[in-house]
């Protein structure tokens, strides 16, 4: 007989000295890894059900809890890693795909650390932020791109296609109520109005509850059309056709049936407990000129009052397949790098399929200039948007925007376990289960959000300064601002940037 | 023949930051004043040069041949002008060539050749491509910079010519016998670029067709600004911010239609703040329009400009007026320097001088 026992990848180390078994972790992990032991009253563990999301740590009194890595190795092989060994041995003993969620942990090349950013030095003055008014509020949307009009009275005719108007060049991107918690969405919605940006429904249509943050609320419209209606279209700044998704190209979405809860069954539109599987195309479109009636049929339905989006997945082909959305009528294309998140993804596609946003951002948008046509659409760059200074170079490399989802949900609490498809989260957000949402206070919760941009705006406001530049739309693909380090050439190409030093 | 240094402005990308010195004048009544005169103004401001640049562009310069393009070619090499005449005879109507008349200049070395053609496009060749003869020109002007190896045209207007050299610009200013010329309006520019050896073609004015501009700055949007306009087909082969900011106006106002005023408001959009604040709606929506319409144009970091035209000039500062930048008058005529006493040096008397705000263009025109 084969014993397919792997050991554990974590283990719980509890300092028995600190510990006063108040079994507040027991409580709290929802994974079940601590357990009381009555007849010693003491705690001991089951570490097989650790995911590693620090819930735990966070709240032990005491602080009597740290995870470890677990030591236990095969025999040490650079090609047959362990995590390689294991998986497969799963597999052969299940029979089964393997799932994963969040952005791929592999370790591909992040091309935003390999990009450096300007400031000026005696021949160009730096700018105060503090003393100087510095624009960071971005107009995303088309340009018409022909010669402007005007009346009979000599003026210029200044109509423009809708556009959305962002205080600070970063929206929450897409995450479904369904995969997230009711009390994560509201975090994000309230958090996107008071910010002044916008927060995206994901697949899963828009919570009655949710409906007074229509204003700072992208609709988004996917291969499944869950809970899409002429209400839901009505109710959003700006509607967004999913095509694809960084994480997992090529491939639709499921839910499973015991996440299909009452509300969420409402809001989506289907039965309780059914499976929610959105195909993996369209099943109208199967072509660009299909994209382009699906985008005309929405801007039908809304009047022409709201900004398209189309959103895909970076993957070879996305400078041609991006040039093509340019000219369907879309006024704005979302780029997905592959190490964007999910809530669950197959493991061999979210970590093999798709190509670095850098990458495909620096190609898209250097495509849509050689063919004239870059200010006739907005560009959103998304897939593991970090920090500040990624934002500072996406939007160097040629952004009007940016995207972030796993960020949002770090400062709501997550830890990146990666086990959201477990549905077991214990910080409240990739879960429907009422005990855990309710530890996420949508509060608090959006008040972290908050900070978070404000945070990052003002950072940005300071590498502005430093490079001297005053006004966001100077800063968009101002690939001078940029220098690569430890860059080949083709890669410093595709970037079209310098090597520093050059 | 060898004129160029090893490595040039544009030339593998590279970007030459430059301080600088600007001045000119505009006679509102149209009389002609005498190259000279500028050139004595530019000179005050010395130390604002090094020596590595200098440049005039004079207006109403060419009353016999007023209705031609005047086109002002360096030549590196005789083959380099053969090659160019070869191009313009097949594309062009010359009914004038020379050269360009200099004087021995003891500072002034290494002179290219350099030939003046004042010039018509051939109908047939007009009609053959549906261009406008000013879009014709353009297209000419960038295909010489960009094939034609040891060309250089850097002056393409009517009625206009641009004079540059490296070198001092009052030394510039002899070696060209500016004297020798009259216009209704004037500017000069002298040069403190960081480190570059200099090359004649890099000095300023930089000029197409009939806008021609000096500046003194340097602009951090640079690229965002360029990588914009060469969707258009202007091709930024210099990288100097001159080169992108004649590109910028020559689209805003010849492509896109835009008034001088207008295409201010682009360069050196209104805070979003003050449009918000602005109580007449009418431009608030405008200024709105223009801001987002042509968002990539917005100029940034320390700069002023001045703009001439056929007919007049345009003086204009960065935002946060980074840079110093005078206007004065006295009866008819209008001053724009960096410093007050480049002014002074021409017209001691004054009716008026200020200083414009930030993004406040200036623009005069001649009454005719
Ligand atoms: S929370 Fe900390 S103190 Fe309480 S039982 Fe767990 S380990 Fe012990
Ligand atoms: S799953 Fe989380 S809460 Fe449970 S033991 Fe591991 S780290 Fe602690
Ligand atoms: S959302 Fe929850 S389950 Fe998903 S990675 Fe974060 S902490 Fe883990």
């Amino acid at each position: 007989m084969i014993h397919d026992y792997i050991y554990p990848e974590f283990e719980v180390a509890r300092d028995y000295d600190k510990c006063v078994v108040c079994r507040a972790c027991e409580r709290q992990c929802a994974n079940e890894a601590h357990v009381y032991k009555e007849k010693y009253d003491k705690m001991t563990c089951i570490n097989e059900n650790c995911v590693n999301c620090h819930r735990c740590v966070t709240i032990c009194p005491t602080h009597a809890l740290k995870i470890v890595r677990s030591g236990d190795t095969y025999k040490r092989n650079a090609n047959w890693q362990n995590w390689i060994i294991n998986e497969l041995v799963r597999q052969a003993g299940s029979g089964a795909a393997l799932l994963s969620s969040m952005g791929t942990p592999e370790p591909y090349p992040v091309y935003w650390d390999k990009l450096l950013i300007n400031a000026s030095q005696v021949t160009n003055p730096s700018i105060d932020p503090l003393r100087e008014p510095m624009e960071v509020r971005m107009r995303l949307g088309a340009t018409p791109g022909t010669k402007p009009q005007r009346g009979a009275d000599g003026r210029l005719k200044t109509q423009l296609p809708p556009s959305l108007n962002l205080s600070v060049p970063i929206m929450f991107s897409a995450m479904s109520y369904g995969s997230i918690s009711y009390n994560a969405h509201s975090s994000l919605a309230q958090a996107a109005q008071q910010l002044g940006i916008y927060y995206n429904t994901g697949e899963g249509g828009l919570h009655r509850d949710f409906e007074q943050y229509g204003g700072n609320t992208i609709v988004q419209v996917a291969s499944g059309r869950f809970g899409v209606h002429q209400g839901y279209l009505d109710m959003g700044a700006a509607i967004e056709i999913k095509m694809g998704q960084g994480a997992k190209p090529g491939i639709g979405g499921h839910l499973p049936g015991k996440k299909i809860v009452e509300d969420i069954s409402r809001t989506r539109m289907i039965p309780e407990g059914t499976d929610a599987i959105s195909p993996a195309p369209h099943h109208d479109i199967y072509s660009i000129e299909d994209l382009r009636q699906l985008v005309y049929s929405l801007k039908e339905a809304t009047r022409y009052t709201k900004p398209v989006i189309v959103k895909i997945a970076a993957v070879h082909n996305i400078a041609a397949i991006a040039s093509g959305i340019a000219r369907s009528g879309a006024d704005i294309i979302a780029i997905d790098g592959f190490r964007g998140g999910t809530g669950a993804a197959p493991t061999r596609i979210r970590n093999s399929v798709g190509i670095p946003i850098e990458l495909a951002l620096a190609a898209v948008d250097s495509r849509l200039r050689e063919e004239g046509i870059r200010h006739r659409v907005g560009l959103v760059a998304g897939g593991s948007i970090r920090n500040s200074a990624d934002v500072v170079k996406a939007i160097a490399l040629g952004a009007d925007a940016v995207y972030i989802a796993t960020g949002a949900l770090l400062a709501l609490g997550c830890h990146l376990c990666r086990s959201c498809h477990s549905g077991k989260c214990n910080w409240g957000i990739a879960t429907q289960r009422p005990d855990l949402v309710k530890r996420l206070n949508p509060e608090i919760g959006a008040q972290r959000l908050v900070n978070l941009v404000t945070a990052w705006e003002r950072e940005i406001k300071e590498m502005m300064g430093g490079m001297g530049i005053n006004a966001i739309e100077a800063l968009r693909g101002n690939r001078a601002m940029l220098r690569g380090v430890g860059l080949n050439e083709t890669e410093l190409n595709i970037l079209g940037v310098k090597h520093a030093g050059a | 023949m060898n004129h160029r240094p090893p490595r040039l402005e544009g030339q593998d990308g590279l970007r030459i930051p430059a301080g600088c010195a600007i001045s000119a004048f505009i006679n509102k009544d149209g009389t002609r004043t005498s190259g000279d005169v500028i050139r004595k103004s530019i000179a005050v401001m010395h130390e604002r040069s090094n020596g590595l640049g200098g440049g005039f562009a004079g207006y109403g310069i060419y009353p016999e041949y007023k209705d031609y393009f005047a086109f002002h070619v360096f030549y590196m090499s005789t083959k380099a002008k053969d090659e160019c005449e070869d191009y313009l005879e097949r594309n062009y109507d010359i009914i004038n060539l020379s050269k360009i008349p200099t004087r021995k200049h003891k500072n002034i070395t290494d002179a290219p050749l350099i030939w003046r053609y004042f010039v018509l496009p051939l109908p047939t060749k007009l009609d053959a491509c549906q261009k406008t003869a000013d879009e014709f020109v353009a297209h000419a002007v960038m295909y010489i910079n960009t094939n034609i190896d040891g060309a250089y045209l850097f002056s393409s207007g009517k009625d206009m010519g641009v004079f540059k050299a490296v070198g001092f610009p009052e030394d510039v200013g002899e070696f060209y016998q500016l004297e020798n010329y009259a216009g209704y309006a004037w500017t000069a520019h002298g040069r403190y670029p960081t480190n570059t050896p200099g090359w004649w073609g890099g000095a300023h004015p930089f000029a197409m067709l009939d806008y021609s501009v000096v500046h003194n700055g340097e602009i951090s949007s640079y690229d965002a600004n360029r990588r914009f306009i060469e969707m258009f087909g202007y091709d930024c082969t210099l990288q100097t911010d001159t080169e992108v900011i004649t590109y910028i106006f020559d689209y805003l106002c010849r492509h896109e239609g835009l008034t001088l005023r207008e295409a201010a408001s682009v360069v050196a959009a209104p805070f979003w703040e003050v449009i918000g604040k602005t109580y007449d709606y009418r431009k608030r929506e405008e200024w709105e329009f223009l801001r987002r319409a042509y968002s990539s144009l917005l100029i940034t970091g320390p700069f002023s400009i001045i703009l001439g035209y056929s007919g007049g000039l345009m003086a204009l500062n960065d935002r946060l007026k980074l840079r110093s930048m005078v206007v004065g008058e006295r009866g008819d005529t209008v001053y724009i320097a960096s410093e007050e006493c480049a002014i002074r040096a021409i017209s001691p008397q004054l009716d008026k001088l200020w200083s414009p705000d930030g993004g406040e263009p200036v623009i005069v025109t001649i009454n005719n």
